[in-house]
């Protein structure tokens, strides 16, 4: 099942399929967040954003309106 | 081999390439700025075996050598600048080893620059921990070079460390993999163009936006005839590459790497359970604020209240010991007061820069961000901005410069404008002289009255800040990309010597940055201070002495009468004089006044203008305080510093931009000199409206 990754909900995993080169910084990317990788929602705040994610066992926090610029598959359903 | 071997240590953020420096340099080291920028620029000596030493700079954390900030492009200019005298000979790459494969990204570039490298793997400690065992041989053998695995939290491999540091010749520079693969056409073509310079080195220099040194701009402005690629055509290309590092990282990480899930354990979760959690987190940030608030006024009591007397016996002791005459009085009166109006704050600096270190070096601090991004982003500002309105609370221009790494430029620029609200460390001596002076003793809850005060002009401060980011937000009309990364790191306990070493280091400069202009101005006041132009002044004893005649004064009080009525006529009591109708509306006298108008430079020279003013003035062994208490409003008969003009003046301070510092830091962050013109005139301006307000209310 393909989603956005702003739509990934607590406890789901899923792999990084696509990243958009145009809306998502190249920092992000260095820091892992890169197709293939494994995604993971560890927190959100209050009104679910920003989001706290494990990529690959790197741990970051990114606002919603980037995360919808990153495709995923769910992995556990 | 040389007498000297330059080493510059690079790494990730939060991988503990600070205590690696620390580790390596101790107290041999030094904070100054890079010239003509102001980032922090950290450098020291390391003594290593056999006689020889190492030159280290520590260059600011960055996650690749793809510049997004002055800081990162610090870490670049070095790198690619062979001409720079603070060249590396080596570099030594700092990792973590809870997040090796990230890291490595940045090691893998800077072995494309072909300096030779060493790979610090960082936390050993930690390893048994995570189930994390590592195959030292193989990785040194993939990644051409030489590992050191070090902890410096026990301190381990760090002599390891400088005997590779030594034996910096026998690494070899070749890269590890070979990048220009993910375009093969455009990096043939640039090679054959440019056939004498590193592929990579022109490659960083084609994607980067930012300035190079001068040396290097001009060998490849060449380019100009180059056929280049469009911009994102080239961040494609960017993406490629680093999807091509991970995929080397990743395979030899498959071999050289093995964590072993079961054994691992990770308290990240449980804590971040309850630290983020959106009810208890927001509650835990608030706790810990107010702890540190009554921290800093119960703790640093005893030490201040010593520091104030020890330096009212020097003065004191001064005058009495050195022969009469206008040094001596120069140094009793002007100042060794005005020094200690500085010298009584360190306790509290120390304190507040302490919680600072340590909420840093925790990892809570990007907890914080994380909880307070939602908030703030209502306000115009980033979770980001949080970090500089706390550590405002030391000082705006570290804060400012904390600015750098909110992505959104309307963000940042907000949060630049904003910070000076924040209650700084240097109007705390301002504010704790006043308050012990009008608000009486006395506890509420358990909290004493002063503490709640204080409590109560930081959250003015931070109130201030918020609703003026809130006008800026609608006010101003910027349109630029926001976006928001935050690396949300271990927790760690933090390392003793880290944190002493910040907070000495942070406190001594704040000591003498704030010493010399306090030193300056109170030499320049003690001057206009005893000296005046024309009879009132010249012949103040006769004058004095005639005009009482008939009231039988006992000598003291005729030396009282003739030291004020000197003062009242010299050049700074004709100044003040002259301003006093802009500020008698305030409850200020003219003294007051001319403490304001001094501490436009920088807002502590206030106490210690009023020191200085008021010992000229007396013969007796005074504190401060004392002094002060002791005021009498000439017109009203009242005591001057009472609750209507005390609450007055600390209104006056809360808003106020003084600090020509921090209004030079905005100019040269926002490189314009209309964000801090605005800053000065509205901020000061709001602070007389309000204390006028207050001062006619409470009167």
């Amino acid at each position: 099942m393909q989603i956005t990754l702003a739509e990934i909900k607590r406890g789901q995993q899923g792999i990084i399929t696509d990243v958009s080169s145009a809306h998502v910084p190249l920092k992000l990317l260095e820091m892992g967040c890169l197709p293939g990788n494994v995604v993971e929602l560890v927190q959100v705040a209050p009104f679910a954003d920003p989001m706290y994610l494990n990529i690959n066992g790197t741990h970051l926090a990114i606002r919603k309106e980037t995360a919808i610029h990153i495709l995923i598959d769910i992995t556990n359903a | 081999m040389p007498k000297q071997i330059n080493v510059a240590l690079i790494g990730n953020p939060n991988t503990g390439k600070t205590s690696v420096f620390n580790a390596l340099t101790g107290l041999n080291q030094k904070v100054g700025n890079y010239p003509g920028i102001t980032v922090e620029k950290k450098e020291g000596v390391c003594k290593l075996p056999r006689g020889v030493k190492a030159h280290i700079i520590d260059l600011p954390g960055t996650y690749s050598l793809n510049a997004s900030s002055l800081d990162e492009n610090v870490v670049i200019e070095l790198l690619l600048n062979k001409n720079d005298k603070d060249f590396p000979d080596v570099a030594v790459v700092v990792s973590d080893v809870e997040n090796l494969k990230r890291n490595l990204l940045l090691f893998t570039q800077i072995k494309d620059l072909e300096i030779p490298t060493i790979l610090v793997i960082n936390m050993s400690d930690r390893m048994r921990y995570k189930g994390i065992s590592l195959d030292i041989e193989y990785l040194e053998e993939k990644l051409q070079t030489k590992i050191a695995l070090i902890s410096t939290r026990k301190n381990e491999g760090i002599s390891k460390l400088k005997e590779l540091i030594i034996d910096y010749r026998e690494l070899t520079t070749a890269p590890c993999l070979n990048a220009s693969e993910i375009d093969r056409n455009y990096f043939d073509s640039l090679k054959s163009t440019f056939p004498n310079q590193l592929l990579y080195k022109l490659w960083l220099v084609i994607t980067q936006d930012v300035n190079f040194g001068k040396t290097d701009r001009n060998e490849i402005d060449a380019l100009n005839n180059f056929k280049t690629k469009s911009k994102p055509d080239l961040k494609r290309l960017q993406q490629k590459e680093t999807i091509k590092r991970y995929q080397f990282i990743n395979t030899i990480l498959k071999k050289g790497q093995t964590i072993d899930l079961k054994s691992a354990k990770d308290l990240r979760i449980r804590f971040d359970r309850i630290l983020t959690h959106k009810f208890w987190g927001y509650l835990i940030f608030f706790v810990i604020l107010l702890t540190i608030f009554q921290a800093i006024y119960d703790w640093a009591e005893v030490p201040m209240d010593f520091i104030d007397s020890a330096f009212a016996s020097l003065s004191e002791w001064t005058k009495n010991k050195l022969p009469e005459g206008p040094f001596t009085s120069l140094l009793a009166e002007g100042i060794i007061p005005g020094l200690g109006g500085i010298v009584i704050f360190i306790p509290q600096i120390a304190f507040l820069f302490l919680f600072i270190a340590v909420l840093e070096e925790s990892g809570y601090m990007s907890r914080v961000v994380f909880l307070m991004d939602r908030i703030m982003r209502r306000f115009g500002l980033s979770g980001k901005s949080v970090v500089p309105l706390i550590s405002g609370t030391a000082c705006a221009i570290p804060a400012i410069m904390a600015t750098r790494n909110i992505e959104s430029w309307k963000e940042r620029l907000i949060t630049i404008l904003v910070t000076p609200f924040t209650t700084c460390s240097a109007r705390l001596p301002v504010y704790l002289i006043i308050i012990s002076l009008v608000i009486p003793q006395g506890r509420l809850l358990g909290l004493s009255y002063q503490a709640l005060t204080l409590m109560l002009l930081y959250l003015i401060g931070f109130g201030a800040a918020i609703l003026s980011a809130w006008i800026l937000n609608k006010v101003l009309k910027i349109k630029s990309k926001t976006f928001f990364v935050v690396e949300m790191p271990n927790y760690k306990l933090p390392l003793l010597k880290n944190v002493a070493l910040t907070v000495i280091e942070k406190t001594k400069s704040f000591v003498f940055g704030a010493g010399k202009i306090i030193l300056a101005i109170s030499i320049v006041l003690w001057f206009l201070a005893s000296y005046g132009p024309g009879d009132e002044f010249n012949n103040a004893e006769e004058i004095v002495t005639t005009a009482y005649a008939s009231e039988n004064l006992s000598d003291e009080e005729l030396q009282q009468k003739i030291a004020s009525h000197k003062l009242e006529h010299s050049f700074i009591g004709i100044t003040g004089q002259a301003i006093e109708p802009a500020i008698r509306p305030l409850g200020y006298d003219w003294k007051i006044g001319i403490a304001i108008v001094s501490s436009f430079a920088a807002r502590e020279v206030f106490v210690g203008t009023l020191a200085t003013i008021y010992s000229v003035g007396s013969d007796e062994e005074e504190t401060i305080k004392n002094r002060m208490a002791g005021e009498i409003n000439p017109i009203l008969g009242t005591p001057l510093f009472n609750f209507a003009s005390g609450i007055s003046l600390l209104l006056f301070y809360a808003f106020a931009m003084q600090c020509m510092s921090t209004l030079a830091i905005v100019k040269r962050e926002t490189n314009s000199w209309k964000w801090p013109t605005l800053q000065l005139f509205i901020m000061s301006g709001f602070a007389y409206v309000v204390a006028l307000i207050a001062y006619q209310l409470l009167k």
